[in-house]
């Protein structure tokens, strides 16, 4: 975790500002990304002092939570809200190690087709009703109904039936072991409600068993949660947070200036270096990475030589300092810290031309060859420019990489399609590599058609990684999985990017997740 | 009311209906041309992940699984019921919204106007009195500016100096309305005001001067001066007065495009207004509050125009008489 203090001075600051406010306006667009996309690498949480109970905090965000229902939010800020509101049985700390949530423990059965959890005492709604077993398995069967239409369903696809031998015990029985679920429960879209409660009724209110409560909501201004009087943990020492909507990321870096807001992340580096005053600025990567997927199933990319001079073409760290100013890392195909794939373990780790060249010729493109890439134009920022600079570098190595530059709409549709001969992406990521990946690479993963690549290899690997309970085994499974995607060249994993989360020295106690999770909003509070 | 006037009447209130029904359709068909829809604008990519009933469900739940033309019909038969369609988004009615936008757009516009032409007006004015002169050159320099800084461009670097130097933001506040706190109101309008107001000033300009430079050259202003009228009387009695129907058209025009164009600036000073809950709804593909809320604004700029004629008779007694 970099810190950094903010010493510009302010004619500079003025003009970095406006220079980049179109870059900001543009990636507005882009603020719906999947909550996936955007998680972040393990910070640990500096010595700071113990916070004061009471008074409120205001948490700068661009546009308003889209959603308070948690099984169809799919919104950064909605997931940001929610996760402060609602519980999950499993929960991450700040390292990414899954612990207790609302289930105090768990035990995996010998075979691993059986996990039962014990669940926390005690606990209750915050409309006072009690907490128990039969709220969790109406809320996962619910999520499980396609009627529902719950985005996160398929984390439990393998759920085949759900036990509640009493108010304090949940089984749930899988078709197959799943280690990952427990990794995967956490997602609030998993969240457990009341029995009592219905889409309808937490359409307009919240009732949750987490820290704060929905206290209001006024659409395009801001969202105000009040500490949950009924939650089980330690009561949170702000009375209130207030996220309050300055839909320009320069405005809320001069509204943090002026002292009006504590609190905010910023996507875009300059803009988060224009914060004056006591104002402390977090860097931190994320696990969604950029990378140019290719379609094996498509034209010329059914041919892994030509896939390999492709990869062996890109130097990138030269695409990274020029599309993005250098922000970011070089990576491999899993980003998060348990799992990371070592970005040198590939073909060729440095940019090598003559590999590339060797390659083409093995693929009988001796003489060079075009393919289409498609690229949205308004979905994420530096889309075009990381294009531009990965097409600068194939047409060295006699790649010509035709870019179809399309709006968002039309590059979603193309990508959910799997119509594209290769894409520029930012994919998100997950703390545990099946629950990223393994919705793409196997071959009945429900995002394979847009991978374009499946091998009996790569099924075997996962359904390896899903049963392991052993984590250096599981460990040693994903290396495995993250060298067959690299040696096949199966897409060009580029770099990740970070986010800024800019912090008032007033306010203390809270730490910033590689999730990009603000789940410490319940231990912050000011000094 | 002769039969004139009200043939007159009938006739505009026809053609501002047929303008509003063309505008209704083009807009319904238009949001609908663009590619994705409310469940790929919510789940991104993600979207790949739905099963079909999964999908089949949220085309339920945005309501867009009926056939085109009902959906049209059916919301142009609610408009005449006074219901503008639902937000999912923000779980309120389109209605509601609106009459929370509407006004903070309103009062912008009022004072972004009344900037402009107090900016603009004397502008151009002295612009004229001295054509190809220094004081011309400076007017002309002026509406220059006005016309190529980018509002985004002096929104930002306004709002950061203020911020930075002098701490002033009161547009970080959260909004407050005229009535929940006058004072906060309107330093969150001051700013805002001032970029559109500058930006709007250099048409206003442009046109003062070339209207007043046409004016002054015509004989009933010659046989003014011939009879010894003020200067000054002859500045703003016949020269200001008969300038002002071009004046009046332009910054009606102006304030008709500010009630749907002030999307940047709102943005940048996060004013709750009707350019932000455009954009909003068309980033969220949300159809009804986009359809809705540009016919509202389409309603706006008629009503305005017609203000605008309405102006011209109390200007202009040749107006009148015809």
């Amino acid at each position: 975790m970099t810190q950094l203090k903010q010493r510009l001075n302010a004619p500079l600051k003025a003009i970095a500002l406006a220079s980049s406010a179109g870059l900001v306006l543009a990636g507005c667009a882009s603020a719906t990304e999947e909550p996936t996309t955007e998680p972040t690498e393990t910070t640990s949480a500096t010595a700071e002092p113990e916070p004061t109970s009471g008074g409120s905090m205001v948490v700068g965000i661009t546009v308003d939570p889209d959603t308070i229902f948690p099984w169809k939010a799919t919104q950064f800020q909605a997931f940001r809200m929610l996760e402060n509101v609602y519980d999950t049985l499993t929960a991450f700390d700040a390292d990414l190690n899954v612990v207790p949530g609302l289930a105090e423990s768990w035990e995996v059965s010998d075979d691993g087709l059986a996990i039962t959890f014990d669940l926390r005492d005690g606990v209750k709604f915050s409309d006072g009703s009690d907490f128990d077993s039969a709220d969790v398995k109406y809320s996962y069967e619910a999520i499980q109904d396609e009627a529902n239409a719950a985005v996160a369903r398929s984390t439990l696809g393998g759920v085949t039936s759900i036990d509640t031998p009493d108010s304090d015990t949940v089984v749930l029985n899988l078709a197959t072991a799943d280690v990952g679920i427990l990794a995967n429960l956490t997602s609030v879209n998993l969240a457990i409600v009341s029995s009592d409660d219905t889409e309808e009724t937490l359409s307009t209110a919240t009732n949750g068993t987490g820290p704060f409560v929905l206290e209001s909501r006024t659409a395009g201004q801001n969202v105000v949660l009040a500490r949950n009087p009924n939650y089980w943990g330690d009561a949170t020492p702000l009375d209130t947070v207030e996220f309050r909507v300055l839909p320009d990321e320069a405005a809320i870096a001069a509204a943090m200036s002026a002292g009006n807001v504590q609190m905010a992340v910023f996507s875009d580096p300059i803009t988060a270096r224009t914060v004056t005053g006591d104002v402390t600025v977090n860097t931190t990567p994320q696990l969604s990475y950029h990378a140019l997927m290719l379609n094996a199933r498509n034209g010329s990319m059914t041919d892994k030589n030509v896939r390999l001079a492709i990869q062996c073409a890109i130097d990138r760290q030269a695409v990274l300092d020029t599309a993005l100013l250098g922000e970011g890392a070089v990576t491999g195909p899993i980003t998060s810290p348990a799992f990371r794939s070592d970005p040198n373990a590939r073909p060729c780790p440095e940019r090598d031309l003559a590999a590339a060249a060797e390659y083409l010729a093995a693929s009988g493109n001796a003489g060079g060859l075009e393919i289409d890439a498609i690229v949205a134009q308004n979905l994420y920022a530096g889309a075009v420019e990381i294009a531009q600079a990965v097409a600068a570098q194939l047409a060295e190595a006699n790649i010509t990489l035709n870019l179809e530059v399309l709006e968002s709409g039309t590059y979603i549709d193309r990508w959910i399609a799997g119509d594209f001969e290769s894409a520029i992406a930012l994919n998100g990521g997950r703390p545990d590599p099946d629950g990223m990946y393994g919705r793409y690479f196997p071959s009945t993963g429900n995002l394979n058609q847009v991978s374009g690549y499946s091998s009996e290899t790569m099924d075997a690997l996962f359904a390896a990684g899903k049963s392991e309970g052993d984590p250096t085994a599981r460990k040693q499974i994903y290396a495995d999985v993250s060298a067959e995607l690299e040696d096949n060249a199966v897409w060009v994993w580029l770099f990740s990017g970070y986010t800024y989360t800019a912090t008032s020295d007033s306010i203390t106690g809270f730490t910033p997740m590689t999730t990009g999770s603000w789940q410490y909003l319940r231990t912050t509070g000011l000094k | 009311m002769t039969a004139i006037l009200r043939s007159s009447v009938i006739r505009k209130t026809a053609g501002a209906l047929a303008t509003l029904f063309g505008v209704a359709v083009f807009v319904f068909f238009m949001l609908r041309a663009i590619p994705g829809d409310q469940i790929s604008a919510s789940l991104g990519t993600e979207a790949a992940g739905l099963t079909e009933a999964q999908r089949q469900a949220l085309v339920e739940y945005y309501g867009i699984d009926e056939p085109l033309t009902t959906q049209f019909f059916s919301w142009l038969a609610n408009l005449f019921a006074g219901d503008l369609g639902f937000s999912v988004r923000a779980q309120q009615p389109v209605l509601d919204l609106t009459v929370a936008a509407l006004p903070v757009t309103f009062q912008l516009a009022v004072f972004a106007i009344l900037l402009a032409l107090i900016i603009g007006v004397p502008i151009g004015m002295l612009s004229a009195s001295a054509p190809r002169k220094a004081r011309d050159f400076v007017g002309q320099a002026v509406s220059l500016l006005g016309l190529s800084i980018p509002a985004f461009l002096l929104a930002t670097t306004l709002l950061t100096f203020f911020a930075v130097n002098l701490g002033f933001n009161p547009n970080g506040l959260g909004y407050k309305t005229l009535f929940e706190d006058p004072s906060v109101n309107l330093q969150q309008m001051f700013l805002p005001s001032l970029v559109l107001g500058f930006g709007i000033s250099a048409p206003i300009i442009r046109t003062t001067r070339a209207a007043v430079l046409e004016i002054r050259g015509q004989d009933f202003i010659r046989t003014a001066r011939a009879k010894g009228v003020k200067t000054q009387r002859i500045q703003f009695r016949h020269i200001l007065r008969n300038a002002l129907i071009p004046i009046v058209t332009m910054t009606g025009l102006q304030f008709g495009y500010l009630l749907g164009g002030a999307v940047v600036v709102e943005q940048i000073f996060s004013l709750p207004g009707i350019g932000r809950q455009v954009l909003l709804g068309i980033q969220q593909k949300e159809y009804a509050l986009v359809q809705s809320t540009v016919l509202v604004i389409a309603a706006s700029f008629v009503v305005i125009n017609l203000l605008t004629d309405l102006l011209y008779r109390a200007i202009d007694p040749r107006v009148r008489a015809e």
